[in-house]
C-alpha cells in the first residue's frame, strides 16, 4: 500500500517536472516557432478562451551579495494567456515580453501537452526548441571561451 | 485673489508637432528602427532598462527612439508606462550562481575555476575613433574555442571556504523583502530596499558617489571581486498550478566588491562586502552600486558617518533621476504667480533699506 503510494506520488512528481520543462521551453519559443508548430496541427483544436491574453509586471528578485535575503531588482513585462479545450483541459501560456499571441499559443500547446494523443506533436515542438535553443547557448558559450585569458609567466634568470 | 490664466494650447500643440519633425530629422535618410536600436545601440537600451526599472529592451528601445536618445527622458516615459501595467507577481529570486555567462573577470584572484572570460568588452581598447564605423564595412565573425565546460565559481565562494568573508547577507527571520514601489521611502532603510533603490538609481550620480569612495570621502579600499554578465532564468511561482514555471531568461550584470576587514569580539577579521545588480549589460552602474552598497553599510559596522556616500537618506533621496528631473525641471514651468509675490516683497524691502539709508543720512547721529 505504501509503495503504491510512493508510486504514484513519484509519477505525480515526474509529471510535474515535465510540464514545467514544458512550459519553460515554450517561454523561451518564438512566435513564429509556436505559430509555425500551430498551422502544422492536423487536427486544430477549438479553443475558449479563459483568461487573457493580457500584459503586466513581475517583480524580478534577487538575492543580496548573489545568495543571501530576497530583495526587489526591478519589474519585467510579463504576458500571460489561459485557454479551456472542448474537453475541459486547460492550458497556461507565460512568458517575459509583451507578445500576447505567443502567451496564447503556448498556452494551447500546455494544454495539449497534457492530451495523450497530442503529446508527440508537442513532444516534438519542444525538442525543437530545445535544441534551437542549446545550439545558440554552445556557440555563445564557445565565442565567450575564445575570449578566455590564457595567462603565461614570463621565467627570468635560473635558480 | 487668484486669477487663472489660460493659453498656449495652439503654442504647445505647435511645439509637439515640431518635436515630432525635429525627431525625424532629414526625411532624405532612412528613419532608425526599434530592432536596430535593440541591436546597435543596446547598451543605451540597457540603461534605460536598469534605470526605469523595466525589463523589456524593446519598449526601452523605443522610449530611447521617442525621447531622441535623450536618456532621462527616456526613463522617464519607461517609467511612467510601467504605471499602466497591473502586477502578477514576485519572481522567485534568480540565482546569479547558476547565470549563463557570456563575461567573468576577478581583480582578486587570476586563477580560478571558470577562468578569466573577457566577453564583448571595452577594456584594452584604446579608445580611438574608428573611423571603420563611419560606413558599414564587414564586420569578421567571432572566433571560437571549445569550452573546457568549467562551472564558473562564484569568487565569494572561493574567500567563503577559508572563512574570509562575511556572508552574502542575511535580513531578520521572518522579514519580507521591501518595495519602494509599493511603500513610500523611510528612513532608516533596510539593505534590502536601499539595494532596490540603487538598482534604478542614476548610473552618473552613482558613479560619483563610488568615486568619492576611492578618493577618501569614505575610504573602503575595494576590490572586484568578480563581475559577471549573463543571462538568469526568472521563475513565477503559479498559485493555479501549485509550482513555478521559468518565463525566459534576461540579462544581468553583477559586481561583488570586496573591501577591508571588520572583525569583532565574537567574529574574526574578514572582509566585508557590496553588491551591485543591474538589469542588462551594465558593468560600470554595477561596480559603483556596489561601491555605495558597502559606504552605505556604515552604521553596520560602526563606523563614522563622515563622507556623503555613507549618508543613507542623502543617496537614496537623491539617487532616483526621475525625481531629480522632474523637480528640477518645473522649474522652468511658468511661476509668473510666485515669481510677482517674491518682486513685491523684494521691492517692499528695498523701500524701507532706502527709506532707513534717507533716516541715516538726515540723522547721522541717531544711530550712535
Amino acid at each position: 500500500m505504501a509503495s503504491v503510494e510512493k508510486r504514484t506520488e513519484a509519477a505525480a512528481k515526474g509529471a510535474v517536472a515535465d510540464r514545467q520543462r514544458a512550459m519553460g521551453l515554450l517561454a523561451k519559443a518564438s512566435r513564429t516557432e509556436l505559430q509555425a508548430a500551430f498551422d502544422a496541427l492536423a487536427d486544430k483544436p477549438v479553443v475558449q478562451p479563459v483568461r487573457g491574453p493580457e500584459t503586466g509586471l513581475v517583480m524580478v528578485r534577487g538575492r543580496i551579495g548573489g545568495g543571501g535575503a530576497p530583495f526587489n531588482l526591478g519589474e519585467a513585462t510579463v504576458s500571460r494567456a489561459s485557454i479551456r479545450l472542448a474537453d475541459g483541459t486547460v492550458g497556461h501560456g507565460q512568458a517575459l515580453g509583451t507578445d500576447g499571441v505567443k502567451a496564447r499559443l503556448s498556452a494551447i500547446f500546455d494544454a495539449l501537452f497534457q492530451q495523450p494523443a497530442h503529446r508527440a506533436e508537442v513532444d516534438a515542438l519542444l525538442s525543437a526548441i530545445a535544441a534551437r535553443i542549446a545550439d545558440e547557448d554552445a556557440e555563445k558559450a564557445r565565442q565567450t571561451a575564445a575570449t578566455r585569458v590564457d595567462f603565461f609567466t614570463m621565467v627570468r634568470g635560473e635558480d | 485673489m487668484y486669477v487663472a490664466v489660460k493659453g498656449g494650447e495652439a503654442a504647445i500643440s505647435n511645439a509637439h508637432r515640431l518635436l515630432a519633425d525635429r525627431r525625424r530629422g532629414d526625411r532624405s535618410l532612412p528613419a532608425i528602427g526599434i530592432e536596430q536600436i535593440v541591436a546597435q545601440l543596446g547598451l543605451a537600451v540597457d540603461r534605460v532598462m536598469a534605470e526605469a526599472s523595466l525589463y523589456d529592451r524593446s519598449l526601452a528601445a523605443l522610449a530611447v527612439r521617442q525621447a531622441r536618445g535623450d536618456m532621462i527622458e527616456a526613463i522617464f516615459i519607461l517609467r511612467a508606462y510601467r504605471t499602466t501595467l497591473p502586477r502578477f507577481g514576485y519572481s522567485k529570486p534568480v540565482e546569479t550562481g547558476a547565470m549563463f555567462v557570456e563575461r567573468r573577470v576577478s581583480a582578486t584572484y587570476k586563477d580560478l575555476p571558470g577562468g578569466q572570460l573577457l566577453g564583448p568588452t571595452f577594456d584594452y581598447t584604446h579608445r580611438l575613433l574608428d573611423p571603420s564605423l563611419l560606413t558599414d564595412e564587414e564586420i569578421d565573425a567571432p572566433l571560437e574555442r571549445d569550452e573546457a565546460g568549467e562551472p564558473v565559481m562564484r569568487v565569494s565562494d572561493i574567500l567563503a571556504g577559508e572563512g574570509l568573508v562575511e556572508d552574502d547577507g542575511d535580513m531578520p527571520d521572518g522579514h519580507v523583502a521591501g518595495d519602494i514601489t509599493r511603500e513610500p521611502l523611510e528612513f532608516p532603510m533596510a539593505r534590502d530596499l536601499r539595494l532596490q533603490a540603487l538598482a534604478r538609481g542614476d548610473e552618473g550620480f552613482l558613479l560619483a558617489l563610488g568615486y568619492s569612495t576611492q578618493r577618501g570621502y569614505a575610504r573602503t579600499h575595494p576590490f572586484v571581486g568578480e563581475v559577471r554578465i549573463g543571462e538568469v532564468e526568472v521563475e513565477l511561482d503559479m498559485p493555479e498550478l501549485g509550482f513555478a514555471v521559468s518565463l525566459g531568461r534576461i540579462q544581468i550584470t553583477e559586481c561583488q566588491m570586496i573591501a577591508q576587514f571588520k572583525g569583532s569580539a565574537k567574529n574574526p577579521p574578514q572582509f566585508t562586502r557590496g553588491y551591485g545588480l543591474v538589469f542588462g549589460q551594465s558593468e560600470r552602474k554595477a561596480m559603483a552600486m556596489s561601491l555605495v552598497d558597502r559606504a552605505l553599510r556604515a552604521e553596520e559596522f560602526g563606523e563614522d558617518i563622515v563622507a556623503p556616500a555613507q549618508d543613507e537618506e542623502f543617496v537614496i533621496s537623491h539617487s532616483d533621476n526621475v525625481q531629480a528631473t522632474g523637480f528640477v525641471e518645473h522649474l522652468k514651468l511658468p511661476h509668473y504667480v510666485d515669481f510677482q509675490a517674491e518682486l513685491d516683497l523684494v521691492r517692499r524691502m528695498r523701500r524701507e533699506y532706502e527709506a532707513a539709508q534717507n533716516t541715516d543720512t538726515d540723522l547721522p547721529e541717531a544711530a550712535e
